[in-house]
């Protein structure tokens, strides 16, 4: 295979909170060293529930959040120490899409200087015309009007909105986009408008997405690979159509079985797996492997040590269940 | 999961074409308008607040037009026709030696509307600055920077007002530079608490992303959004400075004779209030109706520039 355009290596972001006067910080562990590789032209999902720590992966590779450890690799090159040059060609290969459509785009801004913007920065064009004559193109490539380049955001729906940053990310002709739950915040009948845009820019220009997103089907549909997370760690990778119809790692399973279905029947044959107990505090995680509190399954060893991620048949997993396996 | 195949069978009648209203989906057809449009059309909308405005444009136009096209000047003394009343000569009548009250009041109107407004400038440049820097780069930075400010509001700004007055000599410049100095720190506040809640928001984060400078974000981004709250402080220190101002002339430490502005004015009628009252009236109608409209417009302005209140 070809060489990853991203590799994250032992990746941890830990934050300070509370703290003051006499009183001691606590560190909350949103991420709590994760590996994985991404290639050129994929698309890998990431998916777990809130305060699972996918949303500080995401941030941490566009360098929003510092990471406390670990090495993010971007063509090779460790972004965490980056500099000058190489930093301006850095943020020009990895951009992001932001879950709030209604947040993300500057209020007093037009929608052309909002796609302008990034060339204006990054000096790629010199004249205005030309500049213009782009922000047209990336409009045009997004489903919207090139005469909405006067518009401010908020005469949009959150679907355009969304695609007006979707265009403003296209801007750089980026290779790597991190799509922070692009389409949580949007109407279930424009979400797919927003996934196949995503999906038709991918088969033209050849980005490699990072998808998070915590709707499985969707994450399901638009993803390669898919990377389930528990907090702050990665609990299973594997090929999205297998890792959907066959979890191996308990967490997965109890995910997967929330699933709704569309079919009555199906559904009523299903068993629905409900955890027990709150998901604990990233503050204090558990001993051992961080979901034994809520694994149905879980034995002696797993309060004793840490699974690590091993490959278990096609997939990776990180659970004692599958030691035995050397396959 | 998967559905049954020969459930669903997709036949050429199952579609319809697609209706010519639907392809323009993504056409908008109203007008297309700024956001100072949009607080325009509001502001408007305040009855009271468009009234101070009118007022205001009405008091400098005044100020500016009547020194020039009257027959008298502010320091031309008639000690013939001293404290005369109201006559069609001498509208307002004249002071106690005889020079016209109000040609003095339009040009101390000119000092006083300059001093709020200049003074108001200043803060507001200083506090932006200030402001900007401290709620951006935030930790220990803002710590110290906020520090100072409360230091600052800590001494009674009279007192220092008072200070810099009397050790500058009075004039213009030293009284600008008391007042701006005294009224920066809460616009510093201010600025400071818009740009830490807008820091965080996604669009400056996608600003960031994109690789724009601290300084882009700053003021591209981040002071841009926080203009409505700002321009309405602005509006309100803008009586505060005149208030200030005038309150400087009363106390005698105002500019010197014979220029004049209100506070002064009024200061000097105060003498001979029981004798004529009405030449304290007019300074101090002119400094209640500024400050009235002023208030009136900084009111109407909030109004108009929260879009929350739309």
């Amino acid at each position: 295979m070809a060489n990853p355009i991203l590799e994250l290596e032992n990746l941890k972001v830990y934050f300070n909170v509370g703290g003051g006067f006499l009183k001691k910080k606590d560190v909350v562990k949103a991420v709590d060293g994760i590996s994985l590789k991404i290639y050129p032209g994929e698309t890998f999902g990431l998916v777990g529930e809130s305060g699972c720590g996918k949303s500080t992966t995401g941030r941490a590779i566009v360098k929003i959040n510092q990471p406390t450890e670990g090495k993010i690799l971007v063509n090779g090159e460790d972004i965490t120490i980056i500099k000058g040059a190489n930093l301006k060609k850095f943020k020009q290969d990895v951009q992001m899409i932001f879950q709030d459509p209604y947040a993300s785009l500057n209020p007093r801004m037009t929608v052309g200087e909002i796609i302008k913007e990034p060339m204006d920065i990054h000096g790629i064009y010199k004249t205005n015309e030309e500049k213009e004559k782009r922000v047209r193109e990336l409009l045009e490539l997004v489903g919207l009007k090139p005469d909405h380049i006067r518009r401010y955001p908020h005469e949009f729906s959150g679907g355009q909105r969304q695609r007006i940053g979707i265009a403003r990310t296209l801007a750089l002709n980026p290779k790597f986009i991190v799509c922070d739950e692009p389409i949580s915040a949007l109407d279930v009948s424009i979400q797919a408008q927003v996934i196949n845009l995503l999906e038709k820019i991918q088969a033209e220009m050849g980005i490699s997405y990072l998808f998070i997103a915590h709707d499985l089907s969707m994450v399901k549909h638009i993803s390669d690979r898919i990377g389930v997370m528990y907090l702050g760690n990665l609990v299973e990778v594997g090929d999205s159509d297998e890792l959907y119809n066959n979890p191996l790692h308990p967490y997965t399973k109890a995910l997967l079985s929330s699933v709704p279905i569309p079919d009555p029947r199906v559904a009523k044959s299903r068993e629905r797996i409900v955890l027990q107990g709150e998901l604990p505090s990233p503050i204090n995680p558990p001993s051992g492997c961080v979901f034994r509190t809520r694994c149905p399954k879980a034995m002696e060893k797993c309060s004793q040590c840490k699974p690590e991620l091993k490959k278990v048949k096609d997939r990776m997993v990180a659970c004692f269940l599958y030691d035995g396996d050397k396959e | 999961m998967d559905l049954k195949k020969d459930e669903l069978k997709l036949t050429p009648d199952l579609f319809e074409k697609l209706d010519e209203n639907e392809k323009n989906a993504e056409k908008i057809a109203y007008e297309s308008k700024t956001y100072f449009q949009d607080a325009w059309v509001r502001f408007k909308q305040n009855k009271l607040a468009l009234a101070g405005l009118c007022f205001i444009i009405f008091m400098v136009a005044c100020c500016i037009i009547i020194p020039i096209i009257s027959p008298y000047t502010y320091d031309g003394q008639d000690m013939t026709n001293s404290n005369a009343g109201m006559s069609m000569a001498h509208l307002m009548g004249t002071d106690k030696f005889g020079r016209d009250i109000l040609v003095r009041i339009m040009c101390g109107g000119r000092i006083s509307l300059s001093v709020g407004a200049i003074a108001a400038l200043i803060a507001l440049v200083i506090g932006i600055i200030y402001g900007g820097i401290s709620g951006y780069v935030g930790g220990k930075v803002d710590m110290v920077m906020m520090r100072f400010v409360d230091m600052m509001y800590s001494i009674p700004d009279m007192l220092y007002i008072i200070m810099i007055v009397v050790v500058l000599e009075p004039s213009m410049f030293s009284i600008l530079l008391g007042i701006s100095i005294s009224s920066w720190m809460g616009m510093a506040r201010q600025v400071r608490a818009q740009v830490m809640t807008l820091k965080e928001q996604e669009f400056s984060l996608a600003a960031f992303v994109l690789g724009a400078s601290k300084s882009r974000i700053l003021f591209k981004h981040l002071i841009i959004n926080s203009m409505g709250p700002i321009i309405v402080s602005v509006t309100m220190l803008v009586p505060s400075a005149i208030f200030n101002e005038a309150f400087l002339g009363f106390l005698g430490i105002g500019l010197s004779a014979p220029q004049a502005s209100w506070g002064t004015l009024a200061n000097d009628a105060r003498q001979i209030m029981m004798a004529y009252p009405m030449q304290v009236v007019w300074p101090v109608l002119a400094i209640c109706l500024t400050m009235l409209a002023l208030n009136f417009i900084g009111d109407g302005l909030g109004d108009a520039l929260d879009p929350k209140k739309k």
